[in-house]
């Protein structure tokens, strides 16, 4: 396993690995929420500040044409992450929340009363609040996929949900508080079948596996730097170029006009349509220094590796009396969900947090899948490949300690 | 007892343990003490907004003072119930607005509170003041 055999210089990339919490080590498993930053991506925030710092794209002078580049050039990366057609599909947004308001915002354009469009059970609140708003605005009907027990999608039930009527689904290809990976390659293309455009919000994905939005073919394909160890405030909304051109722009500002006079304004071309008002700039840059990271080390070994933990933290939660993990899907993502007992998950992460480890506890803003499981919340833990097997020990104690306390 | 002495006998029992371990261990017993509150009143108007955890918090006025009864679904939250309830139980209306509250800061609870649980704290402070303004406006 490769990133086993460098595990102890990959953390050392990591500086924030070695804070103490309440004078224990660190051990970070809220990678779902955000996971940690490089050296290299840090440096390359203070480089662009000490030597880059300027407005892009309509500077003459020389730093302003070194900042473009480079920005340019995260914009390329992304491009071939992603592997998109060209360039002018990939928007920089401020995160994944304000992509998929972009584009649900545009869709009041194509929405009339009465259409419908399809959710899924798992999803964030992020991708489900901006669709009941266009529904508010358009009289849009909002159709439900509905979940089973181990937190798969029912796509025989989604079928059924799909008609000419139906005009866009929106599913995340990973759910945030279960770790379920969705089976969005049908999902696309039923969904194309029935001509309705498809949104897919991979802020789970990207971090753990490889994308290939033409091998996909969807429309609209949507994550976050900040879970792909960037920096916080920069969201990549990939969407099909007939898509971009047709929907209209989401603010108005600078950056994105061609023309503007008091009578009419034209629009600039894509992708700077959809970028209004100066950018996170450094961030942007950033994003594409952390992609490479990721990169060197490799999806696949990740995935690997991630996998391995998975595997041996089940196991070991197993052991705990009480235990129940919430989301069973036979295909998921390094997070697992889980309560024991009784007791309160924001007890359980209260203590456990006193003893430096960070997990995260609560509905995970996924309300209805609490709710489909009669819980207030979960604890929910998520690796990431700098997280350890002596990490999981450690917490799987901590549980131990924390359940004997609160029982 | 008046407020700011049960306040200090507060800080001088904390100040006992030396880990906050073990002072989170203090506050779950504390939590399995809590004095029920009746179904009837854990009513929706009764929930303190802004936790993470349900609260329920329900006054009574009886001979010039006011009884508090809360509950939790969380136990920690509920240790820290049974401390405002044990300053702010069975106390003039008036003493309650006038009183400041100090044990939770004095006793470095705060700073080991998500800002979650720490919003829901000043929540339910509130509401306890809201009541004994309410209160303090009839017999």
């Amino acid at each position: 396993m490769e990133i086993l055999k460098n595990i102890e210089s990959i953390r050392n990339d990591f500086p924030i690995l070695n804070t103490k919490v309440n004078g224990n080590q660190l051990v970070y498993f809220d990678n779902a929420a955000t996971s940690q930053t490089p050296n290299c991506v840090i440096e390359s925030i203070s480089d662009y500040y000490k030597n880059l710092n300027s407005n892009i794209h309509r500077g003459v002078h020389k730093l302003s044409q070194l900042a473009t580049e480079k920005y340019e050039q995260s914009r390329k990366k992304f491009k071939e992450h992603l592997n998109a057609s060209s360039t002018s599909e990939i928007i920089f947004t401020s995160g994944t929340t304000h992509s998929i308001n972009l584009i649900s915002n545009g869709f009041i354009k194509f929405l009339k009363k009465n259409d419908e469009i399809i959710v899924s059970q798992l999803e964030h609140h992020s991708n489900i609040v901006p669709w009941q708003m266009l529904c508010e605005k358009t009289g849009a009907i909002m159709k439900v996929i509905p979940m089973n027990e181990k937190g798969e999608l029912d796509l025989s039930k989604f079928s059924s949900l799909l008609s000419n009527k139906t005009k866009v689904v929106f599913v995340n290809h990973v759910s945030n508080a279960l770790g379920t990976v969705n089976p969005i390659k049908t999902i696309i293309d039923k969904s194309h079948q029935a001509g309705a455009a498809v949104l897919i919000d991979g802020a789970q994905a990207a971090p753990h596996f490889e994308i290939d939005v033409r091998k996909l073919d969807v429309d609209f394909y949507v994550c976050s730097a900040h879970k792909l160890c960037g920096p916080t405030g920069v969201g990549i909304l990939y969407g099909k170029k007939e898509w971009l051109e047709k929907l209209p722009p989401y603010q108005g500002g600078g950056e994105m006009i061609d023309q503007v006079s008091f009578e009419k304004s034209t629009y600039a071309d894509l992708p700077n349509k959809f970028e209004a008002g100066t950018p996170n700039i450094s961030g942007v840059i950033a994003s594409g220094i952390a992609l490479d990271y990721i990169n060197k080390l490799g999806l696949t070994n990740i995935k690997e590796y991630e996998d391995y933990l998975l595997d041996y933290a089940t196991s070991k939660l197993k052991e705990i009396d009480g235990i129940k993990i919430f989301g069973e899907s036979k295909t998921k993502v390094s997070v697992i969900s889980f309560n024991i007992g009784k007791v309160h998950p924001y007890d359980i992460g209260s203590v456990i947090d006193n003893l430096g480890i960070a997990v995260r506890t609560g509905h995970h803003c996924a309300q209805p899948i609490m709710d489909y499981f009669d819980i207030p919340g979960t604890i929910r833990i998520s690796f990431s490949f700098y997280n350890t097997i002596d990490e999981i020990n450690i917490l799987i104690e901590a549980l131990k300690r924390a359940s004997k306390m609160l029982s | 007892m008046k407020i700011n002495n049960i306040q200090n006998e507060i800080v001088e029992e904390f100040d006992i343990f030396d880990t906050w371990m073990d002072k989170y261990e203090y506050l779950i017993e504390l939590g399995k003490s809590v004095p029920k509150i009746s179904e009837e009143n854990k009513k929706e108007e009764n929930i303190i907004k802004g936790c993470q955890s349900k609260v329920w918090l329900h006054a009574e006025k009886e001979n010039g003072l006011i009884k508090f009864y809360a509950d939790s679904d969380a136990i920690i939250t509920k240790g820290i119930i049974s401390l405002l309830i044990r300053t702010f139980s069975n106390q003039k209306p008036s003493d309650i607005i006038d009183s400041s509250m100090e044990f939770i800061d004095r006793i470095g609870l705060r700073q080991h509170l998500s800002p979650n649980r720490a919003n829901g704290l000043n929540n339910m402070i509130k509401k306890i003041k809201f009541y004994a303004i309410a209160y303090s406006k009839t017999n």
